[in-house]
């Protein structure tokens, strides 16, 4: 991928990002809604909830709180700047890591018991998924031979193909990184649990709308991963891509609307055995065709 | 050569001269200047070992007179008797007298090579290529720095702990005599005279780790005594191997017999086993917990950037021979193993010590695994991870030890609002707890390019170990981190005791590790490529791609920067501020809440630590097994299928 | 954009029997669905929008609501859900209670009943939000709503 190209969809990614991510946002509360049987918002309900956000007066517990939160919002964009870049996966989950940290710092420096509970869940959801995303950067050097996306999307087959394991391990950590039901442990959407709201219980105002921002940047990040196992040579893949994210994302909301919530152990060791099954099977499997190939 | 000499001697006269100098004040002045001056020496040593000879065909190797040679040789055989008798001495005295058998088995078979002259002669006994410059960097300048702040750290040390006898003379002279070992070891080619000097270190720990003479000191300096001198004993099979069967002396010839030589896989087993007694693998991990008993100093010294490291050294320097053969499979099961363990036990941990104890463990479990592979690629990450392992830990080792002067504690739970409290040390620990796991940071470079290796060379339990692994290794790193960014109003600060030498040196090692995430790239390629060419006799090209360094060095000065946006943000903010949300029920400071019957009672955030699923209880004892029975059987497996 | 659009509910039990706070939860199961209006109950001061208080205030509650309050991000509307929360209802003459919820904050919207009628909540809603949209126009109007920094925070009366 040249420099322009590179160039070009990191404008793309920055302009765009938002807005399909706030459109996905609308998406679940839409359908969330369905599934409840009820009415429901209206389709554009995030981003009137964000442009509130932004309206609202900030208010802090401590100095640190804002650099911090930004920090997190820089660092997620520039994680999605390296990803549409064409740059390397494994970095790309290194980069994202950097991010989350920011945010749990800025937790923790609220010395309160909801942030402090949400940040070490938070750090627990982490090292939860942090398995298989890595396996997920492995998985697509093992099918294509190179960490960098750009390598990943010229592929003559997509990833999928073979690493359909290490696909549905990926799905399944989404379900953690959306802070979706059963796993929604660091932070709820809904305050219904002992936690209130976790990790972000003391962002308010627009403090809080720069670190829903970042949210938004980082899930459409985790999204397009999900659907580069789709991506290949052919231009119709990338509309296969979006079916799929579309079909994934769909998915993530059933599990949400349809399981109760679990416990973090549950979550630790259900996660873990999930990588250990799929992600490590299907790693192991690549490594014996590889060797098998030589 | 000549500067060589006299840094080995100077160090040498150094730990004599400590031992004598009972005024305080002045073994203070002595031990300063004496370390300074060390350090100029080492760094002038490696500049000229640079620009000569190494630079041009890679190594030096020094054949010294056969005159030389013998008297070094009858040097070292007195003092290993010396070594023996005293470890003699103090097993009779507490009663081990297992330590003695150990301490036998190792040493006189090896006099019995050197006096019948059975022992290959006439090789290069000494041996300078760029992986001894840099850890000559490492052993001199981190060892110099931490002889330096022991002067102030034992002052207050024994101001804190009036029971035990001050005997910081002996701890000074041990730590210069320590190094002076040190500096022998990563110049011996030659392994009897590398085994000498491994004995020696081994001896001193035993020494450093009972300094406090409490029943707890004694047990834990024993314990570590017989793991290490177990593990002499595997270094003089392999010596003796060497000698009697291969008839090779030095590692540079063992080397070159290759991977596939009949037999060679003897020695590569008996190796391995002493670098795993030295480098703390599980299952002889215990002695390096039990080592935190000592002060500070030793465990930043010996415990984490220097002696330790010997063991992965000296598997560095062989991990051409692992590729392909059950040695390489052993070592890379047992550091994987040891990694992911480790760190798992680390969560549990909230004493700060500890928590270093078991990250180190973990850290050279992965330096292991790295150098097991035998590619060349997982030794270069192997030895990043070597170099930034070593100045992180010394530096967090150094600020553990400088908040428990300080505070009083060394509790993680008690460093609790660090940021407000003792801000300067929260910066620097920072930048210390940074470099062990975050993203643009030495350790985890360098954990990247092993992970590729791993990849490369097609270890699917070695991956899966390290993803596990470094899930965890965040975990721990990451909430000890947050514990310092709490921000505590109203809270009074610590009164900065800390001495302005220990300061100096903390700054040192924090701008070195800045030093070495920005300069990392060019380290790999200057220093550590050459060596690697040479030892696996294939060019060893780019570890990490040009595009992934510049990213990275974007983040680097991303953060840099993020101090500065802050002070920014702070200077023009209009923000309200109010108390966090304690359900409406919080009295005022943060820190109290009004319970349900009116009364004002304190809160307390304390960190996750799971003893329940990552207890020492729960699996430290299962994993000991675990290694043990791997260990053994991979042993058995590997000798008798030499044989 | 309207702030109007998103409002964000904080829902207190001062005293209440509880009858009005099972009609508050009651607004917003699917029957009544007040998320229709982008309704969020965030169980968090410092996201919330508007302050819906059930029951009157006692000496134990007092210090809360007033806390609650001080923690909400201008701009922000309280209601008062309830004939209680009001004016203390049935309960105003009792030695620990205060009154309604105005003796302590200031009340935008009043909202009767016993127990309050989730149509009537949603109504009280409805008109909360209007005023939200006039509260930010005049946070507009005087740039410093309440603005200020100091390196401690306020320290309330227990």
């Amino acid at each position: 991928m040249n420099i322009t190209m590179a160039l070009v969809s990191i404008l793309i990614y920055l302009v765009a990002a938002p807005v399909v991510g706030l459109a996905f946002e609308g998406y679940d509360r839409v359908v969330s809604a369905r599934m409840q049987n009820r009415k429901g918002p209206s389709f554009f309900q995030p981003v009137y909830d964000l442009c509130k956000l932004f309206q609202k007066q900030s208010i802090v517990v401590n100095n640190m709180q804002t650099a911090l939160v930004l920090g997190f919002v820089i660092f997620t964009i520039f994680t999605g700047c390296i990803f549409f870049a064409g740059g390397d996966i494994l970095l790309v989950f290194f980069a994202h890591s950097l991010a989350d940290m920011f945010l749990i710092l800025a937790a923790y420096s609220a010395n309160s018991p909801y942030s402090s509970l949400g940040a070490q869940r938070e750090f627990m959801q982490t090292m939860a998924y942090e398995p298989m995303t890595l396996l997920t950067a492995i998985g697509f050097y093992m099918v294509c031979g190179s960490f960098n996306v750009s390598d990943v999307i010229n592929q003559d087959v997509p990833a999928i193909v073979r690493a359909p394991g290490i696909f549905l391990g990926f799905c399944f950590c989404l379900l953690i990184i959306f802070r979706k039901s059963p796993f929604d442990l660091a932070t709820s959407h809904h305050a219904h649990q002992e936690m209130v709201k976790g990790l972000t219980q003391d962002l308010a105002g627009n403090i809080y709308g720069l670190q829903e921002l970042g949210e938004l940047y980082a899930s459409v990040q985790m999204l397009a991963i999900a659907g580069l196992f789709f991506i290949c040579k052919n231009p119709i893949s990338y509309v296969v891509a979006v079916v799929a994210v579309i079909v994934v994302y769909f998915f993530v909301l059933l599990a949400d609307n349809i399981f109760p919530r679990v416990k973090w152990e549950v979550m630790l060791s259900s996660t873990w055995a999930v990588t250990f099954i799929l992600g490590g099977g299907n790693f192991l499997i690549l490594t014996m065709l590889k060797i098998a190939g030589k | 050569m000549l500067i060589l000499l006299f840094l080995f001697f100077f160090t040498l006269m150094m730990s004599v001269v400590t031992a004598m100098i009972r005024e305080e004040k002045l073994r203070g002045a002595v031990v300063i200047t004496g370390s300074i001056v060390m350090m100029i020496a080492d760094i002038v040593f490696c500049v000229w070992a640079f620009t000569h000879g190494v630079s041009q065909n890679g190594v030096m190797r020094f054949l010294p007179e056969s005159a030389v040679t013998e008297t070094c040789t009858y040097v070292f055989m007195a003092a290993e008797v010396f070594l023996f008798l005293l470890i003699s001495v103090l097993s009779v005295k507490h009663g081990k007298w297992y330590c003695i058998l150990l301490s036998a088995f190792g040493t006189f078979p090896v006099l019995w090579l050197d006096v019948t002259h059975k022992a290959v002669e006439n090789l290069p006994m000494l041996k300078i290529d760029d992986l001894t410059i840099m850890m000559f960097m490492v052993v001199g300048i981190v060892g110099g720095l931490i002889s330096i702040y022991a002067v102030g750290y034992l002052h207050d040390y024994h101001i804190h702990h009036k029971d035990v006898e001050n005997r910081s003379q002996h701890f000074q002279a041990l730590l210069f005599l320590f190094l002076t070992a040190m500096y022998g070891l990563i110049t011996s080619d030659a392994l009897s005279w590398m085994f000498f000097f491994w004995e020696i270190t081994s001896t001193i720990s035993f020494l450093l780790i009972g300094y406090t003479r409490k029943p707890e000191a004694v047990t834990n300096s024993f314990r570590a005594l017989w793991m290490n001198l177990l593990g002499g004993c595997g270094f003089m099979v392999a010596i003796m191997y060497c000698a009697l069967c291969l008839h090779v002396g030095s590692i540079t010839e063992l080397v070159e017999l290759g991977p596939k030589a009949e037999g060679i896989v003897i020695p590569v087993v008996f190796l391995s086993l002493a670098a795993i007694t030295k480098s703390a693998q599980m299952p002889f991990s215990r002695w390096l917990l039990g080592a935190m008993v000592a002060p500070t100093p030793s465990s930043a010294l010996l415990h984490s950037a220097t002696m330790v490291k010997a063991g992965v050294y000296l598997l560095i320097r062989i991990s051409p021979l692992f590729e392909g053969n059950l040695g390489g499979i052993m070592i890379t099961t047992i550091g994987g193993f040891t990694f992911f363990a480790a760190s798992l036990l680390a969560i549990s941990q909230s004493d700060g010590k500890k928590v270093l104890a078991y990250s180190t463990i973990s850290n050279l479990g992965l330096i292991t695994a790295c150098a097991g592979v035998g590619q060349p690629a997982a030794t270069w990450a192997a030895v990043m991870l070597l170099l930034f392992h070593a100045v992180s830990k010394s530096l967090m080792f150094l600020a553990v030890g400088a908040v428990e002067n300080a505070t009083g504690s060394r509790d993680v739970e008690d460093m609790h609002g660090m940021i407000v409290k003792f801000p300067k040390m929260a910066y620097v620990m920072t930048v210390g707890i940074c470099g062990m796991f975050l993203a643009p940071f030495g350790m985890l470079v360098a954990k990247w390019a092993a992970l590729k290796a791993y990849i490369d060379s097609n270890n699917v339990t070695l991956v899966i170990f390290l993803v596990f692994g470094s899930a965890t290794t965040m975990f721990y790193w990451g909430k000890w981190l947050g514990k310092l960014y709490v921000v505590l109003h109203q809270s009074e600060r610590h009164r900065d005791v800390v001495h302005k030498s220990e300061w100096r040196v903390m700054y040192c090692l924090t701008a070195m590790i800045v030093a070495l995430c920005t300069l990392f790239p060019m380290i790999g390629s200057v220093f550590v490529q050459p060596v690697l060419s040479q030892s696996f006799g294939k060019t060893v090209g780019t570890i990490i791609s040009e595009n992934d360094i510049r990213v990275m060095l974007m983040m680097l000065v991303m953060i840099g920067l993020m101090p500065v946006l802050a002070a920014l943000l702070i200077k023009n903010r209009k923000e309200k501020m109010t108390m966090a949300y304690m359900s409406g029920v919080n009295a005022g400071d943060d820190r109290h809440f009004i319970d349900s019957v009116g009364g004002i009672r304190p809160s307390y955030l304390s960190n996750w630590y799971m003893e329940d699923w990552f207890g020492e209880k729960k699996i430290l004892n299962p994993s000991l097994y675990l290694s043990a029975a791997a260990v053994t059987i991979m042993m058995i497996v590997a000798v008798g299928g030499a044989l | 954009m309207k702030m109007s659009k998103s409002p964000w509910l904080l829902h207190y039990d001062a005293s209440s029997c509880n009858g009005c706070d099972i009609e508050v939860l009651a607004s917003t199961t699917p029957r009544y669905d007040v998320e229709r209006f982008g309704v969020i109950n965030t169980g968090n001061p410092k996201h919330a929008d508007i302050l819906v208080v059930t029951g009157g205030v006692n000496n134990q509650t007092k210090m809360v609501v007033k806390q609650l309050y001080s923690q909400m991000p201008d701009p922000k509307v309280v209601i008062a859900a309830g004939i209680c929360a009001c004016d203390g209802g049935i309960f105003k003459e009792c030695y620990n209670v205060n009154g309604g919820v105005d003796t302590v904050i200031p009340v935008d919207i009043y909202v009767p009943g016993c127990a309050v009628r989730p149509e009537a909540l949603i109504d009280g809603v409805v008109k909360a939000v209007k005023l939200l949209d006039e509260k930010r126009e005049a946070m507009k109007n005087h740039a410093s709503c309440e603005v200020h920094y100091s390196k401690k925070p306020e320290k309330e009366d227990k």
